[in-house]
């Protein structure tokens, strides 16, 4: 698979302050923020506009100093509707009054800490940092894992981060060892990026706790279950949590932001962004503020040097095709690639040959060719043993079929049957278990 | 940016690897196999080669044309079938009963179970078969090149089996007796198995386990040289591109291993009990039969998965 980290060597630059912004509520998995501002309020950047609407959730806040210009609903990824705060910028970027350092002197408060910073998974999933890291009990969690693996192509910000906030990494593992009581932290990076790896060398050189493992370049490396068990050969079993095989996987980007937070009290309002692909004039990494639409960001570079055809949130493996590049870019956003005519178009699938590469690719050990046969027939029970419902998507199956078949759309469909067929069983027994009772 | 921009599911970007490179791949493999054939037998095996390619294709595209489906004859899949059922004919075989042979493989085995991917045995080893019964006497009606040595003149060296020795082995090597136009030469095939491998067109799991197999259990089963019968008779050729046909072959590579053992098994078993003639083609055929089976034992394990009930 080709890396094309073509901006692995740009540093950030910062975008000047976006006329606009458009902050969605749900940038997190989990339930969307509530807002907590009304239309006509003036805010500042840092200041608290949306509330974390649950216990799985996370707050929101302001990216730019200006007034809240309305409460609209925005299309998602996922075909549907969501709340977004949308703020005029005045164009000063002032920080709010409020921003203090928060007080962390323990486990309970650093959890606290890390609640209010707004921070979910950076690398992508966007699940509650906070969540994660709220663990029963500590020694369940024998490695940290940090994971700057960054396997997706084009993309370049966690390898920005490494080499540019080393020291927010360090204060973000002091804090784990701390208040996490972190044994062992190991940094997973994929060994394409040799000044990574020696800058967290260098810069862990002195902690024994801390190790820095080059792992293999390969698609998908990041992925939290092949990075656990590339860096500490544990398996998490099917159904089960990271945590069930002794793990906490935080990406690199994640980290740095925890430990921003806790140094100087800004919640994370702002992303460092790669802005690359084959329709953009001059690929940048960009530091732009949360609910920037992405086409500021490909304005701010350069606009475009070929007709964009498609317009990617994330790398090309794994991130969304979007119909609308004012979309804004979010928390987990880490790259927004516009394509050219060429590079946009997929090819026909072709009969499927049975030569076995999606069965050799995939990560998870999964029989993409099977799962296809299974779900051309609607047969949920094989769908079951075949274990559709492990596949995380990460594209491997789809990008080496020489066929060209659809694989991951398949599989996301497959899911819906085996979900269905699961269902049913489950009323069926329940069925079963009542008229037992009856007797 | 003001046209409506494409939406797709991931992944956005593809490998360079198709269908039609893969069986690209195939047929350059093969060239080493064809320039022996027309090398040694003359423009007659040249004649075949390109008729069968040609009627391979037709039929698909006619097929395809009657039943109104996309044309698909640009995968290059039934040239493959065709060239590779050329090589397994005797110079002196008849243009029409290769034809015949062709229309059995393509539009029998291949089309009428759904085209490409959808065969249960592989097209052109069934088209072999079919002719073999159906046309015996021309199908052994083996030529030799002009070239060879006496010794192994006669018939192929497979029928000799008692009375060769360790000094006819150039011989078998360069493949300088008698046989069907695309098996005498070993070196031609292995030459064409180092490509494919290289290529990662096929894995080498087959092709080695099918052999090993076969010269463990004609040892075991009393066969004067078992190292001679690997370069005699079409062992290597079925080895190297019958059995390794990705549609009638296993998707794991235990199943791979299952595979290769089972027609190494068979072939050895076929060669020590029964006539020679044909034993590689039939064993490869069974073998083809259990695939799904095969595939149902050796499937892989869900990285973590937990059993289902």
């Amino acid at each position: 698979m080709p890396h094309r980290k073509n901006t692995a060597e740009m540093a950030p630059v910062r975008l000047p302050p976006p006329e606009t912004v458009v902050i969605p509520m749900s940038m997190h998995i989990g339930a969307p923020a509530v807002p907590a501002v009304k239309v006509g309020d003036t805010v500042k950047v840092g200041q608290l506009i949306a509330e974390a609407g649950g216990f799985v959730s996370s707050p929101v806040y302001a990216s730019v100093s200006g007034k809240v210009k309305k409460i609209d609903e925005i299309p998602a990824s996922n075909g549907r509707k969501m709340k977004a705060v949308v703020i005029a910028s005045d164009g000063l970027m002032e920080p709010w009054e409020g921003i203090a350092r928060p007080e962390v002197k323990d486990f309970e408060s650093f959890v606290a800490a890390v609640r209010s910073s707004g921070v979910v998974g950076l690398g992508g999933a966007g699940f509650p940092t906070a969540v994660k890291l709220g663990v029963k009990d500590l020694s369940k969690v024998e490695a940290f894992i940090i994971n700057g693996a960054e396997c997706e192509p084009y993309v370049t910000s966690d390898t920005r981060t490494m080499l540019d906030r080393l020291d927010d990494l360090k204060d973000g593992v002091a804090l784990l060892e701390k208040y996490m009581e972190a044994k062992r932290i190991i940094f997973g990076v994929e060994a394409n990026k040799p000044r990574c790896i020696e800058a967290l060398r260098s810069a862990f050189s002195s902690d024994s706790r801390v190790e820095i493992n080059a792992l293999p370049p390969m698609y998908p490396q990041g992925g939290e279950k092949v990075l656990i068990y590339n860096t500490t050969g544990r398996i998490v079993p099917e159904g089960k949590l990271p945590l069930d095989a002794g793990a906490i996987v935080l990406n690199v980007t994640t980290l740095a932001s925890i430990a921003r937070y806790i140094n100087t009290g800004m919640p994370l309002v702002e992303k460092v962004v790669t802005v690359d692909g084959s329709a953009v004039a001059e690929p940048k990494n960009v530091i732009a503020p949360i609910g920037t639409p992405a086409r500021a960001l490909f304005e701010f570079c350069g606009g475009f040097k070929e007709e964009p055809c498609k317009v990617l949130y994330g790398g090309p493996m794994m991130g969304i095709a979007m119909p609308d590049a004012d979309l804004p870019i979010m928390k987990n956003t880490n790259a927004v690639l516009a394509l050219n005519e060429a590079d946009s178009r997929l090819p026909k699938p072709t009969a499927c040959i049975r030569c076995g590469t999606c069965v050799d690719v995939c990560p998870l050990g999964l029989m993409p060719t099977l799962i296809e046969d299974a779900y051309e027939r609607g047969d949920g029970q094989r769908l079951k043993e075949l274990k559709v419902n492990l596949c995380m998507e990460c594209g491997s199956c789809a990008y080496a079929c020489p066929a060209k078949r659809p694989l991951v759309q398949v599989h996301k469909l497959a899911k819906g049957i085996l979900n269905v067929y699961n269902a049913k069983l489950k009323a069926e027994a329940e069925k079963k278990a009542a008229k037992e009772a009856a007797k | 940016m003001n046209g409506l921009l494409t939406v797709t599911p991931s992944p956005h970007i593809r490998s360079p690897r198709t269908t039609r490179s893969i069986m690209r791949d195939v047929l350059i493999a093969l060239i080493p196999v064809v320039i022996v054939a027309v090398v040694y037998f003359g423009w007659r095996a040249l004649l075949l080669i390109c008729v069968s390619g040609a009627v391979s294709c037709l039929c698909e595209f006619i097929w395809e044309k009657a039943f109104k489906k996309d044309i698909t004859i640009s995968d290059l899949s039934s040239v493959v079938t065709g060239v590779i059922l050329a090589l397994n004919m005797p110079a002196g075989m008849p243009v029409w009963e290769l034809i015949f042979g062709d229309i059995c493989a393509v539009i029998v085995v291949k089309m009428l179970f759904g085209g490409l991917g959808r065969n249960f045995v592989n097209p052109a080893l069934a088209g072999r078969i079919i002719l073999f019964v159906s046309f015996t006497a021309d199908m052994t009606n083996y030529t030799v090149p002009s070239f060879a040595p006496d010794a192994l003149s006669s018939a192929t060296p497979l029928a000799l089996e008692g009375s060769l020795t360790w000094a006819d082995f150039p011989s078998l090597l360069l493949g300088l007796h008698g046989g069907v136009i695309g098996e005498v030469c070993s070196l031609a095939i292995i030459a064409g198995c180092v490509y494919l491998c290289v290529r990662g067109v096929i894995k080498p799991i087959i092709p080695a386990c099918f052999v090993g197999a076969e010269l463990l259990f004609s040892w075991l089963f009393g066969a004067a040289n078992p190292v001679l019968g690997v370069f005699s008779g079409g062992l290597l050729f079925g080895a190297v591109f019958m059995a390794t046909d990705y549609v009638t072959s296993p998707l794991t590579n235990w199943g791979k291993v299952i595979f290769g053992v089972g027609c190494g098994f068979l072939t050895a078993a076929m060669r020590a009990f029964a006539g020679s003639n044909g034993a590689v083609s039939f064993a490869i055929l069974i073998m083809n039969l259990l695939v799904p089976y095969i595939n149902d034992i050796t499937r892989r394990k869900a990285f973590g998965g937990v059993k289902a009930k």
